[in-house]
């Protein structure tokens, strides 16, 4: 069976790529620790689960340690000049997306190839990972096709993909990261704390008041801890469960799914969800890292005041 | 009173994230900050971290996909991308935000989460085209504009992402909300709870997309910067 660790393989090869390829690189003033900070990171796709959680603990720190302190540069790995690129483009057509799309494609199609006919049966992935292995394999055949029409210079896939790393730098790592905050938060009794300080603001007997704390809550709660799953079973426990269920009588299947949205606008809004807000301006090579949350935050307050609209309407008919 | 002493944390993270030090570095000593106030000994909070980033592998195995998307930007994809853009009559960025937001939508709704994403079609595809589309109809960009562009373009990936995946039945969201009401008592079907993500999921069409028109709009009524004089695409 194809695991989730299969994967892990293959992306600790792909880093190790990276690391080797960054230790040679004489562009780069930073290049060992840009060397050390990729191979950390393939060392831990490789090796994380033989690791004790200690061993796993100081990998993190040493990690940090390289971006926090400044030892990260970027390498400029040759590559081709927009002029030329320009003429690439021309030359080779439509046929530069065919390998671009065939990455979600496998993905899209194997996802429901394998849900819905008796390829499912084979039991060929692990169930839970589907559609992330189907986008390794996607990954793989892309790779080839392009080789295949294009015939780069043996190195080229690993320099352009250094180049595109290089860019995003320790913000790669980020999103990791705080979810390993979470966890530390978890473990301290943030949750609690936060749902004592909730449930005491809420005045009796006024059901637009505890749904737009409860809303509120998710989404303000949601853009400290990075992630709604966090937010909901600590604002499910102080106000939507006894509070808005219990007291009010309101229907538990929308307060509960509603409430999980209102987290996601909150999501929208906060650079704590590094993967979805601070990673794509880094990818995008913008000016600002906050480019992102700014063109965000005009959709994520009007839909937050839908979703307290809805959840009164239509919980409490 | 005490209890609130583990919140110091999160002050942590907020003035971090104010003063822009390194983020990395901010989250490590706010996990830190917070474990000890949580009366925590020190070892148990490096383990406890380490634990869970090692948990969390699979956030970044995404990165595997930078290889084929550098090597198609070496041979001229984002070129190629608005070339494609500039000859379709019509297109707008708006328009063309607007079809990808309904696309994500419609794909995550069908459980299809990684099929699209900042790595695998936002830099590559969509991104280019938005800013080929608005340099079409609307003239050069400046670059404050140009950084709009970009930022909408991941922001409409977000949204259509968000606001999607909660109508499929067996997203992690819908089983953590179900598992939780489950122990307080409440008997909760996954599709009881993903036909309530659809009222949101169309507010988010109609709040979002109506932004992507007006941007449309804010820079049709702006006078048009004359083209530059070079012939060479931008990069």
């Amino acid at each position: 069976m194809i695991t989730l660790g299969w994967l892990y393989v293959l992306a600790g090869i792909v880093f190790t790529a990276f690391a080797l390829m960054s230790a040679i690189d004489r562009t780069n003033s930073k290049r060992f620790g840009n060397a050390a900070f990729w191979g950390l990171l393939a060392f831990s796709f490789f090796y994380g689960d033989a690791l004790s959680d200690l061993g796993n603990g100081i990998l993190v720190l040493a990690l940090v340690a390289i971006a926090g302190f400044g030892m990260l540069g970027r390498g400029q790995p040759v590559t081709t000049s927009d002029g030329l690129r320009a003429e690439l483009a021309a030359k080779f057509g439509n046929k530069l997306f065919l390998p671009a799309l065939l990455i979600p494609i496998t993905a899209f199609a194997g996802t429901i190839l394998y849900n819905y006919t008796a390829f499912g049966g084979s039991g060929l992935f692990e169930e839970r990972w589907v559609t992330l292995i189907l986008l390794g394999i996607g990954v793989l055949a892309a790779l080839a096709l392009a080789c295949i029409w294009f015939r780069p210079p043996a190195l080229a896939p690993v320099e352009e993909g250094r180049r595109l790393m290089d860019s995003i730098g320790w913000a790669a790592v980020l999103p990791q990261m705080l979810a390993a905050l979470g966890a530390v938060f978890a473990l301290a009794g943030v949750g609690d704390v936060i749902g004592q300080i909730a449930g005491n603001v809420i005045p009796e007997g006024n059901v637009f008041v505890a749904v737009l704390i409860y809303a509120l809550g998710m989404a303000l709660f949601t853009m400290i801890m990075g992630n709604a799953f966090a937010a909901f079973p600590v604002m499910a426990a102080a106000i939507g469960i006894p509070v808005l269920v219990q007291g009010f009588g309101g229907d538990p299947a929308i307060i509960g799914a509603i409430g999980m949205l209102a987290g996601f606008c909150g999501t929208l809004m906060t650079p704590m969800a590094a993967n979805f807000n601070i990673v794509p301006a880094a990818l995008l090579e913008m000016k600002s890292q906050y480019g992102v949350i700014r063109m965000q935050i005009w959709t994520a307050i009007p839909l937050l005041a839908c979703n307290i609209a809805l959840i009164y309407w239509l919980a409490f008919r | 009173m005490n209890d609130y002493l583990v919140l110091s944390g999160i002050l942590v993270v907020i003035i971090g994230f104010a003063l822009k030090m390194n983020p990395l570095l901010v989250v490590t000593v706010s996990a830190i900050v917070t474990g000890l106030l949580g009366q925590l000994p020190l070892i148990e909070v490096i383990e406890a971290f380490g634990k869970a980033f090692n948990d969390n592998r699979y956030i970044s195995v995404v990165w595997i996909v930078l290889p084929v998307i550098g090597l198609l930007e070496r041979y001229g994809l984002q070129q190629r991308a608005r070339t494609m853009i500039e000859r379709i009559r019509g297109a707008t960025m708006g328009r063309l935000l607007l079809l990808y937001l309904a696309f994500r939508q419609i794909t995550a709704a069908l459980g299809l989460t990684s099929v699209a994403g900042p790595a695998q079609t936002v830099r590559p595809l969509v991104a280019p085209m938005a800013e080929a589309a608005a340099e079409k109809t609307h003239g050069e960009l400046e670059e404050d504009e140009r950084q709009q562009v970009l930022g909408m373009s991941a922001a409409t990936d977000n949204v259509g992402l968000f606001f999607g995946e909660d109508i499929f039945v067996a997203i992690a969201s819908i089983l953590l909300i179900q598992g939780v009401f489950q122990s307080y008592g409440y008997e909760l079907t996954p599709l009881q709870l993903s036909v309530w993500a659809i009222p949101t999921a169309i507010c988010a069409f109609f709040i979002h997309g109506s932004r992507l028109l007006l941007f449309d709009r804010r820079l049709r009524r702006r006078p048009r910067l004359p083209a530059k004089s070079s012939p060479e695409p931008r990069a």
